[in-house]
């Protein structure tokens, strides 16, 4: 096989798992298209989260902060095995955020650092590139004491999350903003055409309905940031920032694939250069930097001469004026520590702050079936697969409601979802198990099994309608979604202004019924700020965060 | 500087002068706010009355097919409501993520056997919508309502934001409203409610399930729960109702959850009178029609009669 016809391979590869990935994220999504009536649990199809459990970052920290491997995340062993004998293949073939670095980066530019000379200095290696390892050793740290941080910069939990909570939602808001303008021009054609372009998207890529999510607009920018950087410097964020690159750099340390180079048949035009991704000096006369290359290939495919070739065992004598390979990553011991104290003493700032423990905010209600708070951080990578799947919209991205530490990590906002009573969507799809997978009688409990809650109501008596303002309203009890209800009304007399006497029923929560669902706070017609709300107390993963005795006990 | 030449330097910029200034006087507005257009039209999808037969139908038995059969043959059958070309769309309950044994949305062979007999009565399309109150996806697929209607060879409609018009209803409560845009657009409509208690209006029937073309936040309409319906009730005039009283829910509704709190009543009613089905309906829960506030409202008002005895009724077996 020629090198051609294995870089096209390269580029066939990165194509079909950039769609692979995207297609899966499209799929997280609950289509109704199965049919049985009697069902007791609506499951995806597809194993959605499949692409996640590849990543071996995810695996390692969530081994390091949880103790074990869980389920398909053992499936990260068939990238990181082949790695230890390969090197960085996952990057240049496999990552879909690579590849779309990688394509970004290709673009022609038309300015002068993107061309020639410039392009080519660039594309040598740069001491900013330890900064990825750097940031892996941090993670590593942070994963010591239980906190996991790597999900925040892992390229497969970054691209889900961007994709799922920001590029698609306001792709959704530009395609509605498109036919309603259309359709606003009153002008047949247009309008016919723009909702012949909104039917499409739609059909294609959009769910449902619109989803809006919370804070997004960060992760929004840290998507964009980091595909504008590809303008400046190749690959940018590969190179130089990557924690699973990097930790794929260190296990590509005794890998027997390597790049040979003979000096005697090149003529030092450089070309292998302007191609290079990686940035791990390909040319001859430099020394060839296995933990950064991503075997893209383009080195030797752009090689004139045929001097530059990959190989097992690949023969690398040490010259002056070529000299060898090297397996090694560029950083110190030194900076490996500080590195890895840095992680461990950011994670001592997050948890002796009030944020944590003492001065935890009522309002972060986490998904269903979430292990206790420590545990969850422990696990949870934030790729946001139970915000997209989350049927009503309910779980969202935090910002700093659960402190820095938790930052992008799920909560149910009530106000905008509720958490329907009979799904176990997030837990299905979550794949390192911060969010158990609940069966239908462990969400919604029975005779012997107490449901899972995830919070309790409580109402706002200055704002309900019955309560504080003479009004008859019974919403709240008309949602309660258990059985029996937990909200139930009383028949009690309010005096209006006048002084007259006017019969309203009024709602009580049963705090031992309640399961924190947010139905009513949802449903409650005080549209800003609802008059019943839901707050993280008496939550099933908690020991502690319990009000009642008797509901604890059980 | 000649004239021409001043002519030349400054006519593009007094050419873009004008324009900027034509621009702002073109849409100056002195009011504060813009008039939105509203879709009017009136919701009566009825059809003439016939003195020679009941207003109301009632049939008991244990395959709801064969009740729902009986008692819409006993009140002209089909062929009265539905003609040949014309859009058909069904209106059951489909407010709740709750399968069929668990009684809170229509039963679906009801649904389905509805679909069949539209499309025999020469339908030219049948839709069957509802705005749920859980996800409607959750809610149309564990119902069983979107496989019975699509198997029967309806078009199940789930809404979706986009899809809802504002409406004029005209009432003294329900003035301007987002309606689900099937609901203003067939030639007929078929109310298929099913029979439950609620706390506030203590039973939600007939009228009350018109509530589900409503968009919006409609549970602000609580506040003045028996005005609304009544207002529903006089804007969209159903061409039939067919009212599910096979499981009745006579606690823990709307939504329910556990079987006990249904009776199994094996009944299905047929009507072209809204308030005297919900009266008849109503006797399931142990109730009058005089009892209850907005049917009592919906007969002052002159929308149907309490007395359905003496208006037409006929129980068959």
């Amino acid at each position: 096989m020629n090198i051609q016809t294995v870089r096209n391979l390269r580029r066939t590869s990165q194509v079909v798992f950039f769609l692979i990935f995207l297609w899966l994220i499209l799929k997280t999504t609950f289509e109704v298209d199965l049919t049985p009536a009697e069902i007791s649990e609506i499951r995806l199809p597809y194993p959605v989260s499949i692409a996640l459990e590849l990543d071996p970052l995810a695996a390692l920290m969530t081994l390091l902060a949880g103790g074990t491997l869980y389920k398909g995340l053992l499936w990260s062993l068939a990238i990181l095995i082949p790695t230890i004998f390969l090197g960085r293949f996952f990057c240049g073939w496999v990552c879909p955020l690579g590849s779309l670095n990688h394509w970004i980066s290709g673009i022609r530019s038309e300015r002068a650092w993107r061309k020639g000379k410039r392009l080519l200095e660039s594309n040598r290696y740069k001491k900013y590139q330890r900064i990825k390892y750097y940031v892996l050793f941090f993670c590593l740290g942070a994963a010591l004491l239980g906190s996991l941080q790597a999900g925040l910069l892992d390229p497969l939990p970054l691209l889900a999350r961007s994709i799922g909570t920001a590029f698609l939602p306001a792709l959704h808001t530009a395609a509605l903003a498109l036919a309603a303008s259309a359709a606003d021009t009153g002008i047949g054609p247009v309008a016919a055409a723009g909702q012949g372009i909104y039917d499409l998207l739609a059909a294609t890529l959009l769910p449902y309905r619109q989803a809006h999510f919370h804070g997004v607009v960060f992760i929004g920018l840290l998507f964009v940031t980091i595909l504008l950087l590809n303008r400046v410097f190749t690959r940018f964020w590969c190179r130089g920032i990557c924690p699973l690159g990097a930790l794929l750099g260190v296990f590509s340390r005794f890998a027997i694939l390597g790049l040979e180079k003979d000096e005697e048949a090149c003529d030092s035009c450089n070309k292998c250069l302007l191609a290079c991704q990686g940035a791990d000096n390909p040319d001859v006369g430099s020394r060839w930097r296995q933990a950064e290359c991503h075997l893209c290939l383009n080195c030797q495919a752009a090689c004139p001469e045929g001097s530059l070739k990959f190989k097992f065992f690949p023969n690398q004598p040490d010259t002056k004026t070529n000299p060898a390979g090297t397996p090694k990553v560029d950083v110190t011991r030194r900076k490996v520590l500080a590195s890895l104290a840095g992680g461990l003493g950011a994670v001592l700032l997050f948890r002796s702050g009030d944020a944590h423990e003492v001065n935890r905010s009522p309002f972060v209600v986490r998904p269903p079936g979430s292990l206790p708070e420590d545990d969850f951080l422990g696990r949870c990578i934030r790729c946001g697969q139970c915000m997209r799947v989350c049927p009503n919209n309910a779980l969202h991205p935090t910002l700093l409601e659960s402190g820095l530490e938790g930052l992008w990590t799920p909560y149910l906002i009530a106000k905008i979802g509720y958490c329907e009573p009979t799904c176990t969507l997030c837990g299905q799809v979550c794949p390192t198990g911060a969010i158990g997978e609940l069966t239908l009688t462990q969400k919604v409990g029975d005779e012997e099994t107490q449901p899972d809650r995830i919070g309790t109501a409580f109402l706002d008596r200055g704002r309900c309608l019955p309560w504080a303002m003479a009004t008859p309203c019974i919403v709240c009890e008309e949602w309660c979604p258990t059985s029996p209800k937990a909200i139930y009304l009383m028949d009690e007399t309010a005096v209006d202004r006048l002084g007259n006497e006017v019969a309203v029923k009024r709602p009580h929560v049963d705090p031992a019924l309640c399961t924190g669902c947010g139905a009513c706070e949802y449903a409650c017609p005080v549209w800003d700020r609802k008059a019943i709300y839901i707050t993280s107390v008496g939550e099933s993963r908690s020991e502690t965060n319990q009000i009642l005795l008797e509901r604890q006990r059980a | 500087m000649d004239r021409r030449d001043f002519l030349k330097k400054t006519g593009p910029a007094v050419a873009l002068a004008a324009v900027t200034g034509g621009t702002g006087l073109a849409f100056h507005n002195r009011e504060t706010a813009l008039h939105r257009s509203l879709f009017v039209k009136t919701a009566d999808f009825e059809v003439p009355p016939d003195p020679w037969l009941p207003v109301l139908t009632l049939a008991t038995n244990t395959d709801p097919v064969a009740a729902l059969n009986a008692a819409l043959d006993a009140i002209g059958g089909i062929g009265r409501f539905v003609h040949t070309g014309e859009r058909v769309v069904l209106k059951p309950n489909v407010g709740w993520d709750r399968t069929p044994a668990q009684g809170a949305n229509t039963h679906p062979a009801l649904v389905s056997e509805m679909v069949r007999l539209c499309l025999a009565a020469g339908a030219a399309r049948v839709i069957v919508a509802d705005v749920s109150c859980n996800d409607p996806r959750r809610s149309f697929l564990r119902s069983g309502i979107k496989e019975a209607g699509e198997t029967a060879g309806a078009s199940v409609m789930l809404p979706a934001p986009e899809d809802f018009v504002d409406v004029d209803l005209g009432g003294s409560v329900l003035t301007r409203w987002p309606v689900l845009k099937h609901f203003v657009q067939a030639d007929r409509l078929i109310n298929m409610p099913i029979v439950k208690q609620h706390s506030l209006t203590r039973c939600t029937i007939g009228m009350k399930n018109l509530y589900g073309i409503l968009g919006g936040r409609r549970n602000r309409l609580h506040q003045e729960i028996d005005q609304s319906i009544v207002d529903l009730a006089a804007f969209v005039r159903p061409t039939l109702t067919v009212v599910d009283a096979t499981r009745v829910m006579f606690r823990g509704g709307p939504q329910g959850g556990s079987l006990d709190n249904l009776s199994i009543e094996n009944t299905v009613m047929c009507s072209t009178d809204l308030v005297a089905a919900d009266a008849r309906a109503v006797e399931f829960l142990g109730l009058s029609g005089r009892q209850v506030g907005h049917i009592a409202l919906a007969a002052r008002s002159g929308l149907g009669s309490l007395d359905y005895r003496a208006a037409g009724y006929k129980e068959t077996v």
